[in-house]
């Protein structure tokens, strides 16, 4: 059985600031060669795309390394900061 | 609002941070270094290998007393295919000798380690404060604002690493391109020491540094890595951003063919999956590297940009460290002028100039241009496997001389892609 990537990521330290998502996107954004950047480069595998080629991400997997922003900030990506003081992922190994 | 005046402010508790922090209170200067993770490291990520070269001037010995996996004595540069893999392996105690070692590391120890020397110099090193923005006031930086709440200095030293977004915001610099920085994940997987010893062919302490071409970046610029901890390896993917969005696969898969490689799973057997992280790499060289001061500030280590990937080696925080030294130095020479312009601060730039950093990122400009080739990644690797088959490979079928068996792969490739890319490679390294 291939374990899942929210198996591995359930293995990480986060401090989800719940309720203040840090990174804001457009999902009515229908550009798929724009989607599909996102969809193959995050690193946690938090964007996804459902049958009907929506797009949906979740920031609470976030590693914030910021690849979603260089590729797609002012398309589909419409908000990035970096967590609140002491929020987001805790990195034990790095 | 806070009335307390510092002499420099140094946004980021990563390597370049405390470095510049860490000569700066050792000269007795007024420093604060924030950190936005609960811990400096918290936030960083690294393969990865620090050369000790930088850190052994500023700390002699450091080594000794810090937070460090392991000493490479052992590097293997491997091609793969889908099945293949062909591995040179250089196994040499001239890797480790005082001035040229190297040392694996993981970002959330030794980082912590560092911080924690510049607090004991005298800094004032806060974690879990994240800086929101710059104070700009006649074009010249004069502070940060965090939480609210203003704290001025003579000088910023942004340190805020690879996506350095208050230089950005302030218009100091220029977003950063996804043909500029690639993406680099990493699975952290613990394993007993002695198990790691016995695999890589160790004796206690000694590490090893692995990197491969070919099948794992599925076509993309980037390769794999595996490096030994103490009692864990990192295992992971750099894979360049720019034509990302066509590639077959996810980052995600990718990954999970790498770890299942014939190659790969035997090392990583048992082991325990710890941590998954991810975080950009500055990947462009020297073309990348734009404002590095101005009025009131500097700009340091990932923020820079200053990162090295030549293929078989890859550099970042050994520049990190030396540039947040040469930071704090101009800062030191600032203050005794009384002048913290852009005009004085540009004595920054001279000592980058004289330094390792930008001689070699200057030596090296034209190999991520040369990177930019499809057939390195995907037919070399190919034809060097299936060279290696025809002179492994026994069937029993008559003999074909060896010249004759390779030059069929090699009239695949294109004996003049084969003459303008070794030409073109030799140039730029």
């Amino acid at each position: 059985m291939r374990v899942t990537i929210e198996e591995k990521l359930a293995v990480n330290k986060y401090f989800v600031d719940e309720g203040n998502a840090h990174i804001e996107i457009d999902p009515s954004y229908s550009d798929m060669k724009e989607k599909m950047k996102l969809v193959n480069a995050c690193p946690a595998g938090l964007y996804k795309l459902n049958e009907e080629g929506t797009l949906f991400f979740d920031y609470a997997g976030c590693l914030e390394c910021g690849t979603c922003r260089v590729l797609c900030l002012g398309t589909i990506v419409k908000k990035w900061e970096f967590p609140e003081s002491t929020k987001g992922v805790e990195f034990r190994y790095g | 609002m806070n009335e307390e005046r510092f002499d420099a402010i140094i946004v980021g508790g990563g390597l370049a941070g405390s470095t510049a922090a860490y000569v700066l209170a050792r000269e007795g200067l007024e420093v604060l270094l924030i950190e936005r993770g609960n811990y400096a490291g918290s936030k960083n990520m690294t393969g990865g290998r620090l050369y000790a070269h930088s850190l052994e001037k500023i700390i002699p010995n450091f080594a000794a007393e810090a937070p460090v996996e392991r000493r490479v004595v052992r590097e293997r540069i491997s091609m793969m295919t889908q099945n293949d893999a062909i591995t040179m392996d250089y196994h040499s105690p001239r890797l480790a000798e005082t001035g040229s070692d190297s040392y694996v590391v993981l970002r959330g120890k030794f980082d912590r380690w560092l911080f924690d020397k510049a607090e004991e110099a005298g800094a004032i090193a806060t974690a879990g404060i994240k800086a929101d923005q710059l104070i700009v006031e006649n074009n010249r930086v004069t502070g940060v604002i965090c939480g609210g709440e203003e704290m001025k200095a003579d000088v910023v030293i942004l340190a805020d690493g690879a996506n350095s977004l208050l230089a950005e915001k302030a218009g100091l610099r220029k977003r950063v391109q996804p043909s500029q920085v690639a993406v680099g994940v990493k699975e952290t997987y613990g394993l007993p020491a002695k198990v790691i010893e016995d695999r890589f062919g160790l004796s206690s302490d000694e590490g090893a540094a692995w990197l491969f071409a070919g099948s794992p970046s599925n076509g993309l610029v980037g390769g794999g890595f595996l490096y030994t901890n103490k009692e864990s390896l990192s295992l992971g993917l750099v894979l360049g951003l720019q034509h990302i969005g066509e590639s077959s696969k996810t980052i995600e898969d990718m990954m999970v063919d790498f770890a299942n490689h014939a190659e790969i799973a035997p090392f990583i057997k048992d082991g325990k999956l710890l941590e998954r992280s991810g975080h950009i790499v500055p990947e462009a060289g020297l073309s990348m590297v734009s404002t590095l001061y101005g009025d009131g500030f500097l700009i340091c280590g990932d923020a820079a940009g200053f990162c090295l990937n030549i293929g078989y080696m890859v550099r970042g925080m050994d520049l990190a460290i030396t540039s947040g030294e040469l930071a704090a130095k101009t800062v030191l020479e600032a203050k005794e002028k009384g002048d913290f312009s852009s005009a004085s601060l540009q004595s920054y730039k001279r000592m980058l100039d004289q330094s390792f950093i930008l001689k070699d990122l200057s030596v090296y400009k034209n190999f991520p241009a040369f990177m930019e080739n499809p057939r390195i990644f995907k037919q070399y690797p190919a034809m060097l496997s299936n060279i290696m088959a025809d002179l492994f490979v026994i069937d029993g079928t008559p003999a074909v001389p060896l010249r004759k068996k390779a030059m069929k792969h090699l009239k695949a490739v294109g004996l003049m892609n084969l003459a303008k890319d070794g030409l073109k490679g030799v140039k730029s390294v």
